[in-house]
């Protein structure tokens, strides 16, 4: 400890808070109004398409349009596949994105006819780690409200949704332990996981 | 009193599990009593779930919504699954008032009080819920195993019960401690105690109507039910509770 002088070591300590700083302001840089507005954004096309009384499979479709426009799906699919990630080469990794993308619009769109006649509220932000958590409040037709959080980053160029918390449940934690076991089944080879991704959801 | 502090030091002294972790020393076990559990809902649950939600009202033609149904009329009258939930959740009211004031809560256990009182007289016996819809008084939730976790016992492991499902070493404890400090069961005689099992029964299996496309999703669709069923159930818990989750930042990963 004595072997720096005090000077030096207030400068070192100087550096490293400034470059904390640095650091830390882009992580800040998305606002908290652009967060709010993407989930708002978001929630109204949900709705837009549900009211449509359109086919259920085109609303799927649809639905995974909006998933793929306000959701940062490299992250989730990243984050979804674990470690394996790390080994699949780009083409690999983006079939399993397309499917994957695809499995969540099926998925969580065949749930739409519990929102029929409900309502989301956007509530507000606070900051989370690096990104925002946006809150809202879902009221189903029969049910106590339900609150739902939205967690939010920048950190793709575009303002855009990685996780869904409804309740307490965690959809990416629920999504990475499902995919793990769908990847266990194969016996870790992504390709077939792909494979069976395509059919399921 | 010595006893009670070495009860409650040694429940203390078992908090293993990482916070937002998983604590499941009897995998084996429970996934036993899952493949049953699980087995039992897709042979009697969901053929009887299925029979009684029919036609009911949550599931409208979806094909022909129009935007004229997002308007449409919520305040029917409720059907009678509904009724029999109702007063299976007025008679466990009172348990929750109890509860609220072990856990040094007076305001959940004043407006359940209220609650309880509005529903059981205006509301029929609680077969109608004006407090709720007239009153601004919906039901606090609460039972025993909160309680625990307030006096600071923790988690425990977690365990798939037979029949009753997911639960954990603490809300076991909280289940069982809850049927006993029920005041509801001083009030009744022994066939009126059987009718409150009977309509908690038929209320649970009013709730698998409700969220059957849920667990239909969990149980039946997920590649592994069980290790789905525990993480749902012990996050969910773990938001009643209030307990601080660990948010997952993929991208510092």
């Amino acid at each position: 400890m004595t072997l720096m002088p005090n000077d030096t070591r207030r400068g070192v300590l100087g550096l490293i808070a400034g470059g904390c700083i640095l650091v830390a302001a882009p992580a800040r840089a998305l606002d908290q109004s652009a967060a709010v507005a993407l989930i708002q954004r978001a929630v109204e096309e949900v709705y837009a398409i549900i009211n449509s009384g359109r086919a259920p499979a085109q609303m799927y479709r649809e639905f995974e349009g909006i998933f793929a426009r306000h959701a940062d799906v490299d992250a989730i699919a990243r984050s979804a596949l674990g470690p394996a990630a790390r080994q699949v080469d780009p083409a690999q990794f983006k079939a399993f994105k397309a499917a994957l993308q695809g499995y969540i619009g099926r998925k969580y769109g065949k749930r739409f006819r519990e929102f029929i006649g409900g309502r989301v509220e956007v509530n507000g932000a606070r900051p989370l780690k690096s990104f925002w958590a946006v809150q809202s409040t879902a009221y189903l037709r029969g049910q106590s409200p339900m609150a739902v959080e939205w967690h939010v980053s920048d950190r793709s160029g575009r303002p855009k949704f990685f996780n869904i918390i409804i309740e307490g449940v965690n959809m990416l934690a629920s999504e990475r332990e499902e995919i793990a076991a769908m990847l266990a089944r194969r016996r870790g080879d992504v390709g077939a996981l792909t494979a069976d991704l395509r059919q399921a959801g | 009193m010595r006893a009670a502090i070495l009860l409650f030091l040694t429940l203390s002294a078992c908090a293993s599990a990482p916070p937002g972790g998983v604590n499941d020393p009897y995998e084996p076990f429970n996934r036993r009593v899952h493949a049953f559990n699980k087995g039992l809902d897709a042979t009697v649950l969901r053929p009887l779930a299925r029979r009684a939600g029919g036609n009911a009202p949550t599931a409208p033609a979806a094909t022909t919504a129009k935007g004229a149904t997002a308007g449409g009329p919520n305040a029917a009258p409720p059907g009678p699954i509904e009724m029999i939930g109702n007063v299976s959740a007025n008679l466990s009211l009172p348990g929750k008032v109890v509860n609220s004031l072990l856990q040094g809560r007076p305001e959940p256990a004043i407006r359940n009080t209220f609650r309880f009182l509005v529903n059981t007289t205006v509301g029929l016996g609680g077969v109608l819920d004006p407090a709720g819809a007239d009153f601004a008084l919906p039901e606090i939730d609460t039972d025993f195993g909160e309680t625990l976790h307030v006096w600071g016992v923790p988690e425990g492991a977690y365990l798939e019960l037979p029949v009753l499902g997911p639960s954990t070493e603490r809300d076991l404890a909280g289940m069982i401690v809850n049927t006993v400090i029920d005041p509801v069961d001083n009030w009744l005689n022994r066939d009126q105690r059987t009718a409150k099992l009977a309509a908690r029964v038929a209320s649970k299996a009013g709730d698998r109507t409700q969220f059957g496309s849920t667990v239909d999703s969990v149980l039946h669709e997920s590649a592994d039910s069980y290790a789905q069923t525990r993480l749902l159930y012990l996050q969910h818990r773990r938001f009643e509770l209030k307990q601080e989750q660990d948010a997952i930042d993929p991208y510092a990963e």
